[in-house]
């Protein structure tokens, strides 16, 4: 009961606490506010009818019958749509060379993967819609397809976009020197290639959207389950010709996300252009199936590194060749060149070295596009550099703890610049690797699974230490030209009753924002929590700002919040001043009062002050003219990005006979910086590890020869379920950035970055007496019987 | 003409009645045959807390109980219903009956984006309705028809196991 006081006992201190979400009460009493259960007057419904082939050109589409069903008002084809959406190119300009075909949001004359939307019907149901669908006839004629890396590689074989002299989207290079002279002069070199598997988001409520253009008004309100509400207005103002403050997007709450609800998705596309047509809202909802044959897939990669050692084990040089196949496309606006480049930039993040060259090459193939899905190239980087660590530390003769002990950039070692040129501001490698060896009882574990391959049981532990991106500056996608904002704004208000609304641009998928900004505000200002309401995702109320991708909410979006509060304050203590006859600088809030800042005795409650501002203003001094309202916009200075670091570990054992895997126990250290809620901290950390499990184990978009996907449905592709998942331990070193005043970084692909990697090295661990290994994510006991040579 | 049978359209417009008690009241519903539960509930009677999540009965999103039983609303049709006694959660949270989980699950964030949750409530109260002690295990074995992408099910887990162990403790559970 003496325990002394922190600073979390101060009045109105959040920040740091574990306080609920308060908007997750609602979740619970089954109160969500989905797109998918929108519903608006005069509401249609939209489906579409989607290709059987992977490359086709379309003969004739024939909708005579569809158009004449009862319910039916609308049989669109992409030429109907192309009338009135101008066509969109999934490239940036500092890709230099980058290319890919304009897109619309139906094919015109030919389609380029399975289960590309080709027509589509608005009724009155969905069903009729579905009805409809079954009485349009399209003639296909086959065209040469691509399905696998290599064969898109081939010279003289099959070109998806016409016009062009190969299947080539993007190519590039970085070399620091000096790398062939370093693995000459190494005393060990490890080489492996690692391919990595399709995966998908599988969001468990999939992508909706009700679009609802007012002729009369001229105006489009979409309400759309997108983590970017903002970009989306910018894009169906620009492709549609509408006035861009005549588009409002609304994103309420959203079921699940993790990048795949940020991109332009083609029937997002066409539900907007079927709404101008009929001058009524059209909803589109996503079965599953269509989810998973359209909605961006991740990954795909064929890396081939080789890592360059001194005799000690200290790391010279890498070499890596990364092969990435991304679909017919590239995605719009963001690109499906943003993973293969993190990757090979990614690569080697954590350690001290010099001597680094990488190429990249970019594939187009016939399947659905790649893109942004959560820890974008991060898993691949981490599993590629940290298992050649781990076979360095077995080729030198070191522990997989004492190898990264001896390479990670020491902690007194910051500023760094890495041989990618990515710059560090301040990480914390050494105390996370001490503090994961730790928490792992490392030794105690090491002497068990000895025991136990004694008795036949195959255990593995596995490490990997990774690097974050996170808080992205205009360095990310404005210097390409996109109009994607690495900005937030806030607008903040002091209520005629005293209470606090912050209508700010970051948006929530259940990840806590709402919380976060709300905690933010109440500890700045010096009000109880419950008397801030939060208000997000909607263009028409909220400022424009980036929302939530790539880790910005609450490095970037918190500072938005917190420096909005500041400045709220300041106006709040002015007015108070004035009507106490004190100086502002002699006042302060706490928990809603104005007290003087010494003594802390109560001098008035802000409810007065907004009373006598708002409805009394002639009693104040002439000349004053109170703003009980700011508004405030942040873009992060200073580093280009803020980067985080940790290290996770993983206990599983390996049934041999079977090749099935049972994750035990899993562990992460992770410094995210100043930490606002531990336990939503802690629950973005639970939640990544286990799309990074799920990527180790078991999820895989599998392609048969002629590019169908021949495990489209959640009882063919394989998510992790509870049953399979590990308890997860976590602890957190804090290194706040300098950059902002509130010092938080990014959370929310960290666990993702390295569970595979820890995986991937904990299965080779185990499976370490039989010299055999592993090198292919998702590791399925196919694989492992295989390696073991016995399948 | 293709070849389609226009009867099956035809079939398809046809509608029955079908009489329910969700959640404490009596409704009655014209539906297509074709219709399922889930989308009786959720697009007729505007119960939009039970969720369509696969639509093949492998996610969970959306459980209900029906005679007391967590069943797939979407494995259903709703003709299949006629004359059941059916609890959503809207019921379920109006009649206070799982407040108890409800509350350690907003405690220990036991849910991300919510669009599970539901399913994973009511799973829940079956679970601990069959067996009130169960073991960390056999809360992650019961939970493993319903799919969570967003927490990775620990803190779904240590919420379920706080309230079996409070309802044992009290004693009046069972």
């Amino acid at each position: 009961m003496s325990a002394p006081l922190t600073s979390l006992d101060r009045p109105n201190s959040y920040i740091g606490r574990s306080v609920p979400r308060p908007n997750a009460k609602r979740l619970l009493a089954g109160r969500g506010r989905y797109i998918s259960d929108l519903k608006l007057p005069r509401m249609l419904h939209a489906a579409f009818l989607r290709s059987p082939h992977a490359h086709a050109r379309i003969v004739v589409i024939k909708t005579g019958e569809a158009r004449a069903l009862e319910g039916v008002h609308l049989v669109a084809t992409g030429a109907d749509l192309a009338e009135i959406c101008t066509p969109w190119v999934g490239t940036l300009d500092h890709f230099k060379g980058m290319t890919s075909s304009p897109q619309l949001p139906l094919p015109l004359d030919r389609v380029v993967w399975a289960g590309q939307a080709v027509v589509a019907v608005v009724a009155e149901s969905r069903a009729i819609a579905e009805d409809a669908l079954e009485l349009i006839e399209v003639d296909y004629e086959d065209l040469p397809l691509v399905v696998d890396i290599d064969a898109a590689r081939q010279a003289g074989g099959p070109v998806i976009n016409p016009g062009t002299a190969n299947n080539v989207c993007f190519r590039s290079q970085l070399d620091s020197g000096a790398v062939d002279d370093a693995f000459a002069n190494a005393a060990h070199v490890v080489e492996e290639e690692l391919s990595f598997g399709r995966h998908t988001a599988v969001t468990l409520e999939p992508r909706a959207i009700v679009a609802d253009y007012d002729p009369s008004a001229g105006m489009l309100t979409v309400h759309h389950a997108t983590q970017t509400p903002y970009q989306f207005q910018d894009l169906y103002s620009r492709h549609y010709g509408i006035p861009e403050a005549r588009v409002r997007v609304i994103a309420t709450d959203i079921g699940g996300s993790f990048g795949m609800k940020l991109h332009v998705y083609h029937e997002d596309m066409a539900v907007v252009g079927l709404s101008i047509l009929l001058g009524r809202p059209v909803k589109y909802v996503a079965d599953r199936i269509e989810s998973f044959v359209s909605d961006i897939h991740a990954r795909d990669h064929r890396v081939r590194a080789r890592m360059a050692l001194d005799a000690k084990g200290e790391i010279l040089a890498m070499d890596v060749v990364d092969l990435t196949a991304i679909g017919a496309f590239s995605t719009y606006p963001r690109t499906s060149v943003v993973e293969g480049n993190q990757v090979i930039r990614l690569i080697g993040g954590p350690y001290r070295f010099k001597n680094y060259r990488a190429t990249l090459e970019v594939l187009f193939q016939n399947k659905v596009q790649t893109s942004q899905y959560r820890a974008v190239g991060h898993p691949i980087a981490c599993a590629v550099t940290e298992r050649l660590v781990d076979m360095a530390a077995s080729k030198v003769g070191l522990d997989p703890f004492a190898i990264r002990a001896l390479n990670v950039i020491a902690d007194d070692a910051y500023p760094q610049t890495s041989p990618t040129g990515y710059r560090f501001e301040a990480l914390s490698h050494q105390v996370c690797l001490k503090r994961l060896h730790q928490m792992m009882n490392y030794d105690a574990l090491r002497a068990e699974q000895a025991d136990l391959r004694k008795r036949g049981v195959y255990r593995g532990i596995g490490i990997a230490t990774f690097i974050e991106i996170t808080n992205p500056s205009p360095a990310f996608y404005g210097v390409g030209g996109a109009r994607i904002s690495s900005q937030d704004g806030a607008i903040l208000s002091l209520t005629p009753s005293g209470e606090v609304r912050c209508m700010i641009s970051v948006t929530e998928q259940g990840q806590g924002t709402e919380a976060i900004i709300s905690q933010i505000v109440a500890d700045q200002l010096g009000v109880a929590q419950e008397h801030v309401k939060v208000v997000t995702g909607d263009t028409e109320v909220t400022p424009h700002g980036g929302a939530t991708w790539a880790c910005r909410g609450a490095g970037i979006g918190g500072e938005t919040a917190l420096q909005a509060t500041r400045a709220l304050k300041r106006n709040i203590l002015e007015i108070a001043a004035l009507i106490l006859q004190e100086q502002p600088s002699a006042l302060d809030i706490i928990d809603g009062q104005v007290v003087d800042a010494t003594t802390r005795n109560q001098r008035l409650p802000i409810s007065e002050i907004a009373r006598i501002a708002y409805f009394r203003s002639d009693t104040l001094p002439p000349g004053t003219q109170a703003q009980l309202t700011v508004s405030h916009h942040f873009a992060p200075q200073g580093y280009p990005f803020a980067f985080t670091n940790g290290i996770q570990g993983c206990v599983l054992e390996v049934d041999v006979e079977t090749g099935f895997i049972k994750l035990l126990m899993h562990y992460v250290v992770e410094d995210c910086g100043r930490i606002i809620n531990p336990m939503l901290v802690d629950e973005q950390l639970r939640g990544g590890v286990v799309q990074g499990l799920g990527a180790a184990l078991f999820e895989e978009c599998r392609y048969g020869d002629t590019g169908q996907l021949m495990n489209g449905s959640l009882a063919d592709y394989l998510v992790p379920m509870s049953v399979e998942m590990p308890d997860i331990e976590i602890a957190h070193v804090e290194t706040p950035t300098a950059d902002t005043a509130l010092g938080a970084k990014g959370v929310g692909e960290a666990g993702t970055a390295a569970a595979s990697a820890c995986v991937l090295n904990a299965v080779n661990d185990a499976l370490a007496p039989f010299g055999a290994t592993i090198n292919s994510i998702p590791i399925t006991p196919t694989i492992v019987l295989k390696a073991l040579k016995r399948f | 003409m293709s070849g389609f049978d226009q009867a099956l359209l035809d079939e398809a417009d046809e509608t029955v009645r079908v009489r329910l008690i969700v959640n404490g009241r009596k409704v009655a519903c014209e539906v297509a045959p074709r219709e399922t539960l889930v989308d009786c509930l959720r697009n007729q009677l505007e119960l939009t807390g039970t969720h369509a999540g696969c639509e093949m009965g492998a996610c969970g999103a959306c459980l209900v109980q029906l005679d007391g039983r967590a069943v797939h609303s979407c494995l259903m049709f709703a003709v299949q219903a006629d004359g059941a006694e059916i609890n959503t959660i809207e019921g379920l949270t109006e009649s206070g009956v799982m407040a108890d989980l409800q509350a350690e699950f907003h405690r220990r964030n036991a849910l991300q984006c919510g669009f599970c949750t539901p399913g994973m409530l009511i799973n829940a109260q079956e679970l601990l309705s069959q067996l009130a002690q169960p073991s960390r295990e056999q809360i992650r074995d019961a939970l493993s028809g319903n799919y969570c992408r967003c927490t990775g099910y620990e803190a779904i887990v240590d919420a379920i196991d706080a309230v079996a162990k409070a309802r044992s403790g009290g004693g009046g559970a069972t």
